[in-house]
Formats: structure tokens, sequence, C-alpha cells
């Protein structure tokens, strides 16, 4: 179907055709993509581009005769003409036609990529500085997709893997051959949600939801990234996606949600029991450097004008219930974020905990999930 | 008093009691002093922004964090953008203006000559602030030079004070310099010298001069928006007070889109002016060539949402801003079309300005290419933010509106300096910047393609090896440029004596002067012919 708008064009049908073959040997091109919709996009971006190498031929070929022909030192001698009203008409109105020609199939793929109606399946996708949230609306199934790759890596301390920088903790997983639809907001500033092979690119806005949808044809992973500088670790929030067959996406989803569901009610025994300092401080650590040290550092002392230290911070030494409400509320106004809908409980107060007494914070107080949770049923 | 006057050609000028020294440069109400002051001001721009794209393609040389922090590779792409903007490329404009426009159109200096020194005197502070913001605690502006808000706003750092009170004083600048040259052009005009005689330069500038006058406010609106947003509470741009981020974007381009041919038009005119006198031939079309410029000025104003496909518009808006923009290629391609006419069956010759006009000519439309394609709205899906677009911008930018401006000061230098430049030297520079621009340039076409978003410190190591070649191509192109100082340097010092035609096939006003031009050209007007 992706070849019909091809039509368009005669000369560009052979040469698209060959490119097409080999466009994935080499990281050169547009990818063709896993949708009708990437494919007809792709076709799109080749007929264009056939159309200005041609231009191009003709304009450049036409100069550099000049170049090579006209000039003084072969004796050359200087035209008097200057002027033609029939020119100047015909190279304004050849070009116009070629963009008429042009707008058809673009107007056409355009309306398409912008129908979300008749979707399958809907899942809400909201960005946050640095990660993306994803929340299944036919299923109680929703959670955040953080970067995998470790910061040795990226400070050249270790070897880097293959998919450096565009690997998750938890991908996004859709069904093949049904229409998901995208509602993509953000919780801060803009993002943009963009995964190559279906051709999706759509900004999320704080405040506003934009729609976009795709239906995949092949099961398989696909990667893509922040497209829309958002701040300091704009580069370091990949998404990716996983297309299973639809039964095993069913499975999947089953699974998932039953874990969930599990999740909660182990987080409510939790309330009930007394962790110690120790597990505290260790599992602290661990959260703490995955989800706070993009700002506050891993030495608690933040970037000075940018994100405050905790080391020796009035919060970090000062009243729990203030330096609990931050950290599960967020800051309005600022880049801190509410991580009470972010993180379970026991990390929540592990990083509380870890966060009052490393770095020389020494003040002895161990916090338990139970005191977080009276912030988290207060709101 | 009277005896000092009887030589025109007087190089230095007493009869005000001028001042010498640093003070005759900040008193200056000149045209050819404040010409070269915004020239000389931009070239040190242009080495300070090209040492922050140095710093970029340092830290991209290879995957992996080696020499900057991500928050300070922000704040590099976001000054290293402001910089290249309103302090390389438009004040070199303005600086070319200020010394050829009176000149060319038989005029005694500019018509506000005052104001003229003040427009520039005000730039190196608005800089200044701009520069020293970068040593705050918590850095300087670090989202992007074109500050979209909320990034901007809640989230951005104390600089942005700095940020937005620089801005307002280059707008400042810029409205007075676009004055000026309106009012030069409508009233000091020889006798005879009507609108359709005027060279193409000067056509050029009248309109981008309307073009300042009409978006610069709407930049310095964008920008006080931001900073009431930032410090006084208001939600211009916040969705939680009933704002609009993406009205943000709206504001901004509407300005961006006019400014983008703010610094492309005077580069139509220089290379207009060039052209015929390598081809010893009258510029093919020079009606449509006015005509063309019209309207490409008058389309910019309706194309501004190109910039922002990706928004979330309503299908209608896409598709108009989708046709409008396809529609900005014809008038462009008229232009490219008439210098490829002027030079068919010319009797052409190939110095260094002919050199830098053919490169861009060939170069400019490559990025104009690449326009074409980014107006399919669709393919601006997967181009849009990725390094394509940084191709593209940077094709019309550096190798459009950068090489017409080496193209005039090589074309202008010896009736500026009244010697003729060292044109191995020039040559060496045009060919290695040729080569080197390209091998920048070009493969970035490639990486963004296969899916490098741009703004990013780092990437995945599919993009490894064209990053490395992108980043030799980087520091070739810059360590070129000191080529270019020298020439300057040496042509000021001295050189073969420049004749007044200067270039065998030259015509206009500014050839008949002599090289180099007096202090004081057109004292009482020129005829014309």
């Amino acid at each position: 179907m992706a070849t019909k708008q091809l039509s368009w064009l005669i000369p560009a049908i052979v040469l698209s055709g060959n490119a097409s073959a080999n466009a994935d040997e080499m990281r050169l091109n547009m990818t063709k993509g896993v949708t009708d919709i990437s494919a007809s996009v792709y076709n799109l971006h080749m007929i264009i581009f056939y159309i200005c190498c041609v231009i191009g031929i003709v304009v450049f070929g036409i100069m550099f005769w000049s170049i090579i022909h006209h000039r003084k030192s072969k004796g050359a001698k200087p035209a008097n003409f200057h002027e033609s009203t029939k020119v100047e008409i015909l190279w304004t109105a050849i070009p116009f036609v070629i963009l008429i020609a042009m707008a058809f199939p673009a107007t056409k793929t355009l309306i398409e990529m912008e129908d979300t109606t008749d979707a399958d399946l809907t899942v809400q996708v909201t960005g946050s500085q640095w990660k993306w949230h994803y929340k299944y609306f036919e299923h109680d199934l929703d959670y955040y997709s953080l970067l995998a790759t470790p910061q040795s890596e990226i400070k050249n301390k270790i070897a880097k893997s293959a998919n450096y920088l565009l690997e998750v903790d938890r991908p996004l997983v859709i069904p093949t051959g049904q229409k998901v639809r995208f509602l993509i907001t953000s919780d801060d500033v803009i993002h943009s949600w963009w995964v190559p092979e279906f051709a999706i690119k759509k900004d999320a806005n704080p405040g506003f939801i934009n729609e976009a949808w795709t239906r995949v044809n092949e099961p398989g992973i696909y990667r893509g990234q922040c497209a829309e500088l958002c701040g300091k670790d704009h580069g370091f929030m990949p998404i990716v996606v996983i297309a299973k067959e639809p039964a095993e996406f069913d499975k999947w989803m089953a699974e998932k949600v039953e874990i969930a569901k599990k999740f909660k009610e182990e987080e409510q025994k939790l309330l009930a029991m007394n962790m110690p300092m120790e597990e505290l401080m260790a599992l602290g650590e661990k959260v703490y450097n995955a989800n706070c040290a993009a700002c506050h550092q891993q030495n608690g002392q933040g970037i000075p004008g940018v994100f405050p230290g905790l080391k020796d911070s009035a919060i970090a030494l000062g009243d729990v219930k203030e330096h609990i409400d931050i950290v599960v509320n967020g800051k309005a106004g600022t880049a801190m974020q509410a991580f009470g809908k972010q993180l379970a409980l026991k990390d929540l107060a592990a990083i509380v905990t870890y966060e009052r007494n490393a770095w020389g914070n020494n003040t002895g107080d161990v916090v338990q999930a139970a005191a977080i949770n009276e912030f988290l049923v207060d709101k | 008093m009277s005896t000092k006057n009887l030589n025109a050609d007087n190089h230095v000028e007493e009869h005000h009691g001028a001042p010498s020294g640093i003070m005759r440069w900040l008193l200056t109400t000149n045209h050819k002093d404040i010409g070269s002051l915004y020239l000389l001001f931009s070239l040190l721009m242009f080495f300070i922004g090209g040492a922050m794209a140095m710093v970029i393609r340092a830290e991209l040389f290879q995957p992996g964090l080696q020499i900057v922090e991500p928050d300070f590779f922000n704040q590099m792409t976001t000054v290293h953008g402001l910089i290249m903007v309103f302090g390389a490329v438009m004040p070199a404009f303005v600086g070319l203006a200020n010394w050829m426009v009176p000149m060319m159109i038989g005029a005694p200096d500019m018509a506000l000559p005052r104001m003229n020194n003040w427009s520039f005197w005000i730039l190196p502070f608005a800089f200044l602030i701009l520069l020293m913001s970068l040593f705050m605690e918590g850095g300087g502006p670090n989202f992007g030079w074109t500050f979209y808000a909320p990034l901007s706003t809640t989230y951005s750092n104390d600089s942005t004070a700095l940020f937005v009170f620089s801005v307002h004083i280059m707008g400042i600048s810029s409205i007075m310099g676009a004055i000026n040259v309106i009012v030069t052009i409508f009233n000091l005009r020889a006798p005879g010298m009507t609108f359709m005689k005027m060279p193409l330069f000067v056509w050029t500038w009248l309109i981008t001069a309307f073009l300042l006058i009409a978006v610069m406010p709407v930049l310095a609106g964008a920008v006080t928006m931001v900073l009431t947003d930032k410090y006084f509470a208001t939600s211009f741009f916040n969705a939680a007070g009933g704002g609009d981020p993406v009205m943000f974007q709206h504001i901004f381009w509407f300005f961006g889109h006019p400014e983008v041919y703010i610094m492309i038009l005077p580069a139509f005119g220089i290379i207009s002016q060039i052209v015929p006198t390598f081809s010893r031939k009258k510029l093919f079309g020079y009606s449509s060539m006015v005509y063309a410029t019209a309207s490409i000025a008058l389309l910019s104003f309706l194309v501004w949402a190109h910039h922002m496909f990706t928004t979330g518009m309503p299908l209608a808006g896409e598709l108009f801003f989708m046709y409008c923009t396809m529609l900005i290629s014809v008038p462009t391609g008229v232009k490219i079309f008439n210098w490829v006419a002027t030079m068919w069956r010319g009797s052409l010759t190939f110095e260094v300005p002919m050199m830098f006009s053919i490169a861009f000519i060939v170069l400019f439309t490559i990025g104009g290419f690449s326009g074409l394609m980014l107006a399919i709205t669709p393919a601006d899906f997967q181009y849009h933010d990725t390094y394509f677009v940084v191709a593209h911008f940077h094709y019309v930018l550096v190798t459009g509106a950068i090489f017409s401006i080496m193209a005039g000061a090589y074309y202008w230098l010896p009736k500026w300096t009244g010697n003729m430049f060292d044109e191995k030297l020039a040559k060496t520079h045009f060919w290695l910047s040729l080569v080197s621009v390209n091998v920048l340039f070009f493969p970035m076409h490639f990486v963004g393609l296969a899916g490098m978003p741009r703004r990013i410190p780092d990437y995945a190591l599919q993009f490894a090896d064209f990053n490395a070649v992108i980043s030799i191509g980087g520091f070739a192109f810059g360590l070129s440029q000191l080529l270019f100082v020298a020439v300057v340097y040496k042509c000021i010092k001295g050189g073969e004596k420049a004749t007044a035609q200067v270039w065998e096939g030259a015509e206009g006003l500014e050839w008949e002067v002599p090289s180099p031009a007096p202090y004081h050209t057109f004292e009482t007007p020129p005829t014309i012919k």
C-alpha cells in the first residue's frame, strides 16, 4: 500500500526501489520502520529527496557547464541578455507544478497519521525530567521507564554495551497488529516521544494532551529517544518499545497486573513492620543513586545554583515530616518531582533514611514505610 | 580651515575636530567607522561562538562524557547559537550595510549618524552581559537559543534575567540599525537613483530592515513574558495558571522564521553584486530578483509553525503551514536560477569573492533542498530535532550567510583598505573552508536520518564514526578561519595598491570613488546615468 503513493512520480519509483533494498546495511538513511505509516513516510522522504537530486543535477549541471566553457581565460565574450519574462514565468511555474504534485501524497499520509479514532488499546505516555511513565487505560497497570545504562559506562569506566543509552529498565510493551493510541503529556518541561520505527514524534506538553497512534506489523524491540531539549539529562531518557504477538501480549499483561497487585498487598503488610537501619541505608543508597543523584549528585552536594545539595542541608537535618513531604509530594515551581507516585513505600522510606544519615548527615533518624504512608494518605 | 577641506580625498578628517585614539571610535558618527566596528565586532564574536562549537565537537568526538558535564554542554549549545545569530551574522550584515549602502546610493552618510553610533556601542554590553552569565553560580542560559518555556522559566537557572536583558539590548540595537537603513534609503538616494535602479544589496537590506522592525519587538515580547513568568509569577506559558507553553513557540517562531530571512536576504544581495561583476554581464532578471525578495519576506510571516509540526497542531494547521513552506521555495528557486542565468554565457573569472559566491550558490541550494524536505510534514516528524535539522540550518547559515559575508568582505576589502589582499592566502582560506565545512556538516545529514537527536552531549554507539569525522571537520573549519584574520590583517597593513574599480567587471557608485574610500564620500550627490 505504500507503493501506491509512488505513482505520483514515475522516475522516483525506480530509484527509490533500489535505494530501499540496501537501506539498513549502513545507517545513512531514514528507517523504513515497521508500520504502514512509517513506510509511507519513508517513501515521501525518498521521493522528495530524488526530486531535489534531479533539480540539483540540472541546475548545478548548467552552472558548471558555464564555469567550464564560459570563462574569460578561454576567450569567452560576455553576452548581452539580462532579462526574459518568459523564462522567469517558466521557472516559477515548473517548481510550482512539482510542488503541487508532491503535496498530494504528503497530504494523504498526514491525514492518515492524524486519525487516532477506533483504537484497540490506549497508553498514556507522560514525560518528566528524565524518565517516561506509561499507563495502560484498559488494564490496571502503570510504571516508570528509566535509562538502564550504568553511570560507569557513561563515564567511560567500563566498556559500553551494544545498546548504550538506548536501554531502559522497564520497556513499554504493546501488541502487534492492533491500533495502539498514545496520549502524550508531561509533568514538567516539554519532552518529545520519538520512536523512529513507528514514525511517531510527538511533543509531551505540560498541561496538554497530544495524540498519536501506531499499528506495528512485526514483533520486535524498537528504540527511540526524547527529541526535545528538556534540561540536563535530555540525552539520557531513551524509549524502548517491545511489540509482542497479541496472545503473548495478553499473557505478559496478565502477569504484570498480577505482580502489581501482589506488590500492593506486600506494601500494606510492610506498614506494620520495621526495617533495620542497615537495610534501609543499603536500599536507600541504591534507590537514591537511581532516582535522586541525577540532580542532587551521588555525593549529596547538588550542583550549586542549579540543584540544591542535601549534605548539611536544612531539609535533610531539619524536621523529618517536612523532609518526607518534599520527597513524596515534590516542590511546586521547581524541578523537584513528587516521588510518592513513582516509588514503593519501602524505597521512599529508604531514601529519606539515607539522606538523613549519609555524607555526614548523622541525624540517626530511621524512617519507616508507615511514616511515608501517612503522607500518601493525606494528599 | 577651508584649505584643509580642499582635498576631498583627505583620509584623516579634521574639520569636526575629531578626537583621536579610542575616543575616535567611541564617538564616531561616520558610517565607515561604524561599519568597521560592526565588522570587527562580529569577527570577534564569530571566534567566541566558534570556540564554543569546538567545545561541543570535542565532547561529541567520542561516545561517553569526557570533557564537559551535560549542563555545561547545554550552555555551550545555547550561547553558541545566540552568539552566532545575534553576535556574528547579524552585526556583520549591519556592518556591510553601514559601509556600502550610503556609497551605493550616493549618500554622504547614514541618515541618523548619532543613533548609528548608539546602535553599535550598546552591542558589546549586550554580549558582555550574556558571556558573563556563564560565570555565575549555576551557569549561563542552558535552554537552547530557542529558550522554550517552561524550561526557560520555571526550570531555568538564575542567569535567565541576564539573558533576557542581553536579548533586549540586542533587539534595541537591531531596531535602531534597521530604522537607520530605511530612513537612509528612503531619503538620501542621489538624484536619479530611483528604487528600481538601486543595487540589489540595497534592495535586500531595505526589505530586511522592514523584517527586523516587524519581528524584533515580538522577540522582545517573548523574552519579557519569560522574565515575568519566571520572576513575577505570571502564567503566560504555565498551563497550571491557565497559560500555554506552546504559545511560547508560536510567539518565538513568529519572530524566528522572519529572523531566518533576516540572516539570508542580505546574503542574496551580496551574491547578486558579486556574480555579475565576475561574469562581466548584467544581473539576469533584476526586477524578478526584487519581487522574489519581497515575496520571500512576505511569505516568511506565514510559515513560522513549520518549526512546530510535532507540538500537536490541528491537521488544518499542519496542512496550511506545509503548503506555505513549500511555496517559499519557488521565489528562492527563482533567485538561484537568475544567478545561474547571469553566469551563463558570461566571461567568467574566479577571484576569491567569486569562489565564495559559487560555493554559496551550490551549498546554500543544498540547504534549500533539505529545507524543502523538512517542509513535508510527515517526513518532518522523522527529521525534526535531529542532526538532519542541524545540517540543514548550518548549510544555510554557515555556507549560506557566513560564506556570503566572506565573499562580501573579500569583494570590498580593497575598497575599504586601498590594498589588494594576499590572494594566495585567501585562496588557501577558501579551499580549506570549503572542504572542511562539508566534512563538518554533510555527515550530519546521515546521523540525523539514522536517528541522532540534536542537543545531546552523548549518543548511542552507531553514531560514533560519523561524529568523529564531523568533529575533525569542525576543528579544521575552525582553524581555517584564522587564515581569514591573517588575510584581513595583512590587507590593512599594506599590499598592492587597489584601483578605484578594483575588479575589472565591477559597476556601481562604490567603484567610482577612490580606494581606499575617502572618509567622506558623496558630499555632493553624484550624477546617476
